[in-house]
């Protein structure tokens, strides 16, 4: 197909020597992720392909321009979703990785720590209690030995006729209530 | 991401395509080469072949001021193993249509990626 304008591409491909038709890139925090976006950024020295065509078809080559132009517009949108949505792809994998390794890994060995934590300290517990009941049963054998001594002194000095020393003025185990009682801990 | 400190300095629109696309999207405004003479675009006729395809998407992706690289669908079509393996966020790649070849979506590599990640 041959135009009558001729060949307008080789002259439209050589005098392209500077952009004016950029993008200017801006960052958008969008829920915590830093996401790029284009913004089409058209300079004034626009004029560079005003006079391509002139006087051989140029209407239809502004057009032609126009039309570019509007498309270049939007495809600069396109791709500012476009890379949008690499990046939240990428960072979508990251976040379910992390996800899967602290559900399957993290929680699991706490919660084992924590189980652990558990009965150890029941069993501390256990021990405790335990050792409290033996102290407080060896307690009443000693008192009850203790008791059982007096008494058996007690009733040798009545044996003995000596009624004085029964009633414990002498025996260095106190016959004092209140003081034999004073010792014993509250023990649940 | 050291990506993205860069990418403030991304501006330009690179483009691979036939020679209609190439043609309209130079008009729009996004042609540049740079000092060292090396341009943002890439027209490819019936004697470009697949490695310099391949080789200028390479160094497309790997230029720290291209933001966008538009390529024609059918062209993507060549490089769909290069295109596939690509999952970088700089520069973005976008499949456009060409005059002969309409926009597919069963073919794009990122609506691809889509399906798979709506897919689990």
């Amino acid at each position: 197909v041959a135009y009558i304008t001729g060949d307008i591409g080789y002259q439209v491909r050589e005098n392209a020597k500077r952009a004016t038709f950029k993008v200017a890139a801006k960052q958008e925090n969008v829920s915590g992720v830093l996401l790029p976006a284009f913004e089409a950024e058209v300079r004034a020295g626009a004029g560079q392909f005003e006079l391509t065509g002139l006087g051989r078809g140029g209407q239809q080559v502004q057009r032609a321009r126009t039309a570019y132009v509007a498309a270049v517009a939007m495809l600069v949108e396109l791709a500012s979703l476009q890379t949008a949505f690499v990046i939240l792809d990428e960072i979508i994998k990251v976040t379910n990785r992390r996800v899967n390794a602290i559900e399957y890994v993290i929680i699991p060995r706490i919660e084992n720590t924590i189980a652990h934590i558990n009965s150890e300290l029941d069993e501390q517990d256990r021990e405790e209690f335990y050792r409290l009941k033996k102290i407080q049963s060896k307690k009443k054998e000693r008192a009850a030995r203790a008791q059982k001594e007096i008494d058996e002194s007690a009733r040798r000095a009545i044996a003995d006729g000596n009624l004085h020393q029964a009633v414990g003025g002498d025996t260095p185990a106190a016959r004092d209530l209140l003081a034999e009682q004073a010792d014993e801990d509250v023990i649940f | 991401m050291a990506q993205h400190a860069a990418h403030k300095n991304r501006t330009l629109i690179a483009a691979i395509g036939d020679e209609d696309t190439v043609t309209g999207l130079l008009l729009a405004g996004i042609g540049d080469v740079n000092a060292q003479q090396q341009a943002n675009f890439l027209v490819v006729e019936a004697k470009t072949t697949q490695e310099q395809i391949e080789d200028t998407f390479l160094a497309f992706t790997k230029r720290p001021d291209v933001a966008i690289v538009l390529i024609n669908q059918h062209i993507a079509e060549s490089i769909r193993g290069i295109l596939d393996e690509y999952d970088a966020a700089f520069p973005t790649v976008l499949e456009i249509p060409s005059k002969d070849h309409p926009y597919d979506p069963e073919k794009d590599s990122v609506l691809k990626r889509v399906q798979l990640l709506f897919g689990d």
